[in-house]
């Protein structure tokens, strides 16, 4: 890491840390959203980015997730911080089936995809049906206004910011750490070919099971933050295939199996759709900020295909060029 | 058991295989698509979605029958699927599968709310003279539009099944498929005849549009569900199978149909994604699909 690039986060961190003090009630919450995408696509971009398995069923981790602490709280009084390691296992436990099925058969690409999704629908109609978590009407956690209860993650937007800051921060440094250890070669050596780096002895299907875990892992928290913030969840969105897909989507744009991507890619995407929102409502059209959305998308992978992040980090001189 | 029930019970499963023959139409647009170019059209039931309200204005503004529209739409998508492959798709032939996935993405994502900024957010449904007529066939009736559509569907898929064995295009684009390279060596325009596929697999899906408008009502918010319908159909039948994308069609089709006279529309669901983890796992190559060294 050059020390531009360090400087540069520096400063950014500073200015995040003092964000909610200067921008006010939309502000935030468009930083929160961009700190969220910017956790859930660093956490798509560990199994997709970094050892190369599409994921399309990653709404599967983080509804298990937020479904398991939100349930605790609500039955039982036990607070996120007990319930998240709860719903940590639950979804840990979820990927390491379908990664288990899905590598030991060797399914690859689509057809791992594929199998994503499917697993992650069938949870869908489960939950659909399952009348402790509340079926298809839905799961409520109780809103208490000015309530601030840090010990049950109550309170306004400030401490949920703060929150997804934290996490953000922490998945972007143990990324960081992973890139840089045994394991993250070896990812990097299956995504690149995996039956060259299963000749050279890398333990291929124990490090694509890590990956998966890992990746479940930090789903499942932002599923927590999410089921927190937003006090519902419904089987028909929390395990949506256009939840997972949104997961997808800044790592992508922004640089796949870059540190910077997810987070390039979240302030993108999440400020465009903010503009486009704007301006569909001044049009009155409906669909139409899909369709702006639905454009940028295309002209951003025509002509920035590897992402921006890498461009823009060339043309800023702040990575070495490999 | 009852008589009854029994009576029911075929009744639906008929149902359903009428039905499942339109739905494997249109995966067999898929199959044709991904079986020869390697190419995942995430857009597929954006454009089928296209093809049903084509299919529904003809007939809204001029009373044209689905079944005389049916021609034109699917030889005005076989010139947008081929310059839809020529311009945007050509491009990311060799790209890596995510990169497609954000392509087509993106197309479906414009097909989905162009039609909803076009048509609005109401379902359109058209009503055929036929809508009430039946066949009888010993003690089960059968919906004429129904079987209309079946025999439509069952038609098309036997002309592009001609299309692939009798024709040199046909058979080039089968080359092409089982061997890129070697195509390439013999001299074959392989780009080309990947827009002709594309502009086929195009054809198929619009011509589904056009059938399925006379069962099914279309509103812009169910595309996604048949693009992943058609994956599921056709990755059970087998990729690059023509009778295994149509077989597919058939099980989802009765599965549909027998979900629904137990009352539980999640079954179809169910019993189609368990489907499809099983052949996943056990038979990636389909039902019916050949083994083929990936």
């Amino acid at each position: 890491m050059s020390a531009r690039l360090l400087a540069g986060l520096a400063i950014l961190l500073a200015l995040l840390l003092v964000a909610p003090a200067l921008l006010g009630g939309y502000g935030l919450s468009v930083l929160i959203l961009i700190l969220y995408f910017a956790f859930v696509g660093q956490a798509w971009n560990i199994m997709m980015g970094f050892a190369g398995q599409l994921s399309l069923g990653h709404a599967l981790y983080a509804g298990l997730g937020g479904y398991v602490a939100a349930g605790l709280y609500v039955h039982y009084g036990i607070g996120p911080w007990a319930g998240v390691f709860v719903a940590i296992t639950a979804a840990v436990a979820a990927g390491s089936v379908i990664g288990y099925l899905g590598f030991r058969f060797s399914l690859a690409g689509v057809y791992f995809a594929l199998l994503t999704i499917a697993f992650a629908e069938f949870t869908r109609i489960g939950f659909d049906n399952w009348s402790w978590s509340g079926g298809s009407g839905g799961l409520f956690l109780k809103v208490e206004r000015g309530v601030t209860d840090l010990a049950n993650l109550r309170g306004g937007p400030v401490l949920f910011y703060y929150v997804i800051l934290a996490l953000t921060v922490g998945a972007f440094g143990l990324c960081h750490l992973l890139l840089r250890s045994r394991l993250g070669r070896y990812w990097l050596a299956i995504r690149e070919d995996a039956e060259a780096a299963q000749a050279v002895g890398v333990p291929v299907l124990r490090c694509k099971m890590l990956a998966v875990m890992i990746s479940a892992a930090l789903t499942a928290i932002a599923g927590v933050w999410n089921a927190f913030y937003y006090n519902n969840l419904f089987p028909e969105t929390a395990f949506s295939i256009g939840r997972s897909i949104e997961m997808t989507l800044s790592p992508i744009i922004g640089g796949l199996g870059t540190l910077g991507g997810p987070l390039v890619g979240a302030v993108v995407l999440t400020s465009l759709g903010e503009l486009f929102t704007s301006v569909g409502e001044a049009l009155n059209i409906p669909g139409i900020k899909q369709i702006f959305y639905g454009l940028a998308l295309l002209v951003i992978i025509m002509y920035r295909p590897a992402g921006l992040w890498p461009w823009i980090a060339a043309r800023l001189g702040l990575e070495r060029k490999p | 058991m009852t008589a009854d029930f029994l009576l029911a019970l075929s009744q639906a499963i008929t149902k359903g295989l009428l039905t499942g023959m339109v739905y494997g139409l249109m995966a067999l647009g898929l199959s044709v698509i991904f079986g020869v170019m390697r190419v995942v059209n995430f857009a597929h039931g954006e454009m089928m979605m296209i093809g049903m309200y084509l299919a529904w204005a003809a007939f809204d503004a001029l009373q044209i029958s689905p079944m005389l529209s049916l021609p034109l739409i699917a030889l005005l998508f076989f010139g947008a699927g081929y310059l839809l492959q020529r311009s945007l798709i050509q491009p990311f032939i060799n790209r890596p599968e995510h990169q497609q996935f954000l392509l087509l993405l993106a197309v479906a994502t414009l097909i989905a709310n162009g039609c909803l900024a076009i048509a609005g957010p109401d379902s359109r449904t058209i009503q055929l003279d036929s809508q009430f007529d039946s066949y009888e066939l010993g003690p089960l009736v059968l919906d004429a539009v129904r079987v209309h559509a079946a025999v439509v569907a069952l038609l098309i898929a036997a002309l592009l099944w001609l299309f692939f064995t009798h024709t040199r295009t046909g058979k080039a684009i089968r080359a092409a498929a089982d061997n890129h390279m070697g195509a390439l060596v013999v001299g074959l325009d392989v780009r080309r005849l990947y827009a002709v596929t594309f502009g086929i697999g195009a054809a198929c899906v619009g011509a589904a549009g056009a059938l399925m408008i006379t069962v099914i009502p279309v509103t812009p918010f169910l595309a996604g569900d048949y693009t992943l319908l058609a994956f599921v159909i056709v990755i059970v039948g087998g990729l690059g199978s023509m009778t295994g994308a149509l077989l597919g069609g058939l099980l989802i089709g009765v599965s549909e149909a027998v979900a629904g006279l137990l009352g539980d529309p999640a079954l179809k669901s169910m019993f189609s994604f368990g489907l499809l983890i099983v052949v996943l796992l056990l038979r990636p190559q389909g039902l019916l699909g050949r083994k083929e060294q990936r």
